[in-house]
């Protein structure tokens, strides 16, 4: 428990506004606490579980640029979860193409995917574009499930490799079915991708972002290119979600195409709100939350799904900005009418 | 049983329509609760099942009574209907009320929590497998002309066509409807106005919610069982019809409600059975990316 907190603690210190050594020391300490975690865990349900949340966080993360950053409401989302994953179970099914060779087209084909849904999409506005999501994650779903011959249909995508890596003296180590090896491997895919969100967020494009998600005139006619940098972030939101799938196919050796509904779409949207629009550690925070709180309600059996919605209201009536939420939005978020 | 093309396709176009009659109804809903609120209700798909559970329950009730079918029905309808008025006007309440100045994605979150709340809920009480329903209505069929059509397509199409013209009645020539439709464009000036804004957006939930729960009885007549996680994928085709006609707006409701139906139908007859429930998304794509407000929708919602 203690180091989970600090885990905690530390990656949120991570993402901090102007890393002081003092942060830094508690970063360090952040990521040895998740280094150590596995460790002293009871057994490895309890990692596979933070291994699945983990999962989530990148999903989480890469939400977030679409609808915290960019301000399009997506409610497909796991549409791109699912091309990730395809793409690489396919890659290693058909052609045995190893993982860490995988990851590459299978960020690329969903943010390639993300793009193209953008390019015609954005034309429609507001809630509309919102369902243009939702029909689009809808038709991936049952496409992957239609398209028999070659995904395997609803009996799933059997024997995707798992990842392999060198090491010097120990030889070529398959991750298999173990659970630390995928704990680490999404540990440092939310590192680097958390990190690399809040560069990016931080950075021109980024500050596009914003402009465009506050006023899309008025960043328009201050000189954005406002239809490439909308491209952009739904580009970069799919090709997160085409990695987490990629990892989440690794893990599993099985796809299946019920694994990428529209719940799952929503699910990681109320991650990203719960944990407060457009934060970083918001969205990683709200992933651990919403992925561990079902296992955690195990006790409750059959409540247990209706425990989870309730929190999921009272959270959200409790702290309307989302539990890490008070970025400026002004109109995205604010503006409704009365 | 060697049908022409001709009475092939009037078969499919009879069984399109039926489906056509049930998104409707639940479209109607969405429809009319988007306009005044702005709000995807994601609930609304749980409250269509909560109706078919509760006519359930009514005609189990019934049952030792040798009532006559027709009798049983309408107790089944009015009990469903307003207990399901009652729930909407309790989720309005308690939910979405308080909401009111938050932003927007708040309501929706609520939403989905409620959804995950009524679905489990539903669950508990009535177990997870299938439930049988019984067959209220007498199974008769007619043979017009080489189509089958049987009793309950029947009951379906015209007790649907007598509600949507009960709706359009009510929102078009009376005070509440004006209320509704003066809501829905703009709640400030209403407010000035002395319009009491609460109260009319309660009772659109409280309608809403009827007609969902009637839509329910309906599909779990046609079907024959109900499931608790029937909503999800119902309510999901409820609300692009909704879309599809114009959301907001009641005719595009019914109108895209039927037409949903009709291509299912016509599709599943025609192209495959398996990609059935991908054409509703397809079509709802295309058709935004060409008529980005819907068939007969005027209004945009310009936030995101």
């Amino acid at each position: 428990m203690v180091l989970l907190w600090t885990m905690v603690y530390g990656l949120w210190t991570l993402l901090m506004e102007r890393p002081s050594a003092l942060h830094l020391a508690r970063w360090a300490a952040g990521i040895g606490a998740a280094f150590l975690l596995p460790l002293v865990l009871p057994n490895a349900y309890y990692l596979d579980v933070l291994t699945t949340a983990l999962i989530f966080a990148l999903l989480a993360l890469g939400l977030n640029i679409i609808v915290g950053l960019s301000g399009v409401l997506h409610l497909g989302y796991a549409a791109f979860y699912a091309i990730g994953a395809y793409t690489y179970g396919l890659l290693s099914v058909r052609c045995g193409v190893p993982f860490w060779l995988g990851l590459v087209p299978a960020a690329l084909v969903a943010g390639l995917a993300g793009a193209a849904l953008g390019a015609p999409a954005l034309r429609v506005r507001g809630d509309y574009l919102a369902i243009v999501t939702l029909g689009f994650g809808e038709i991936v779903r049952i496409a992957f499930n239609n398209l028999d011959q070659w995904t395997g249909g609803p009996n799933g995508l059997l024997g995707i490799a798992h990842p392999r890596v060198w090491l010097p003296g120990r030889g070529t180590l398959d991750f298999g079915v173990a659970s630390a090896p995928y704990y680490y491997l999404t540990l440092a895919a939310v590192v680097l991708i958390a990190g690399g969100y809040v560069r990016l967020s931080r950075s021109r494009i980024g500050r596009a972002w914003l402009a465009i998600r506050e006023d899309e005139l008025a960043a328009g006619c201050s000189g954005i290119p406002v239809l490439p940098m909308k491209l952009l972030a739904q580009g970069c939101g799919g090709a997160v979600a085409g990695l987490a799938g990629a990892i989440f196919a690794s893990k599993q050796g099985t796809i299946t195409p019920d694994s990428f509904d529209f719940v799952l779409s929503v699910m990681v949207l109320a991650m990203v709100v719960l944990g407060g629009l457009g934060s970083t550690r918001g969205a990683i925070i709200g992933a651990l939350l919403l992925g561990v709180m079902p296992e955690l309600l195990r006790g409750f059996n059959q409540y247990r799904m209706l425990l989870f919605g309730l929190s999921m209201i009272i959270v959200i009536r409790l702290r309307p900005e989302g539990l890490f939420g008070g970025a400026p939005t002004r109109k995205a978020a604010h503006a409704r009418a009365a | 049983m060697g049908l022409t093309p001709l009475q092939l396709f009037l078969q499919q176009l009879a069984n399109g329509a039926t489906l056509g009659a049930i998104y409707a109804l639940i479209a109607l809903g969405y429809s009319m609760i988007y306009g005044v609120v702005q709000l995807i209700n994601f609930a609304h798909g749980e409250i269509f099942v909560v109706g078919a559970y509760l006519a359930l329950s009514v005609a189990l009730l019934l049952a030792p009574f040798a009532l006559p079918w027709w009798a049983v029905l309408a107790a089944c309808g009015l009990g469903a209907m307003a207990g399901c008025a009652l729930l909407g006007l309790l989720i309005e309440r308690t939910a979405y009320r308080p909401l009111r100045r938050a932003p927007r994605l708040n309501a929706l979150i609520t939403a989905i929590g409620l959804s995950f709340v009524l679905q489990n809920a539903l669950m508990l009480a009535y177990g997870a497998t299938d439930r049988m329903v019984p067959p209220l209505i007498p199974s008769v069929r007619w043979n017009l002309g080489g189509v089958s059509v049987t009793l309950i397509q029947a009951v379906i199409w015209a007790s649907s066509a007598g509600l949507m013209g009960l709706l359009q009645a009510i929102v078009m020539h009376t005070k509440l409807g004006t209320a509704m439709r003066a809501t829905a464009q703009d709640a400030t000036a209403c407010r000035l106005l002395g319009i009491p804004v609460d109260r009319v957006i309660a009772v659109t939930f409280a309608i809403g919610s009827a007609l969902a729960a009637f839509g329910g009885i309906l599909y779990s007549l046609y079907y024959g069982s109900i499931n608790f996680h029937d909503g999800y994928l119902t309510g999901l085709k409820a609300f692009t019809a909704a879309v599809l006609g114009g959301i907001g707006n009641i005719p595009g409701a019914m109108v895209g409600g039927l037409i949903l139906g009709l291509l299912e139908g016509l599709g599943a007859g025609y192209l495959s059975a398996q990609w059935k429930n991908a054409f509703a998304f397809i079509v709802l794509v295309v058709m935004l990316l060409f008529k980005p407000r819907g068939l007969l929708g005027e209004r945009v919602a310009e936030r995101a």
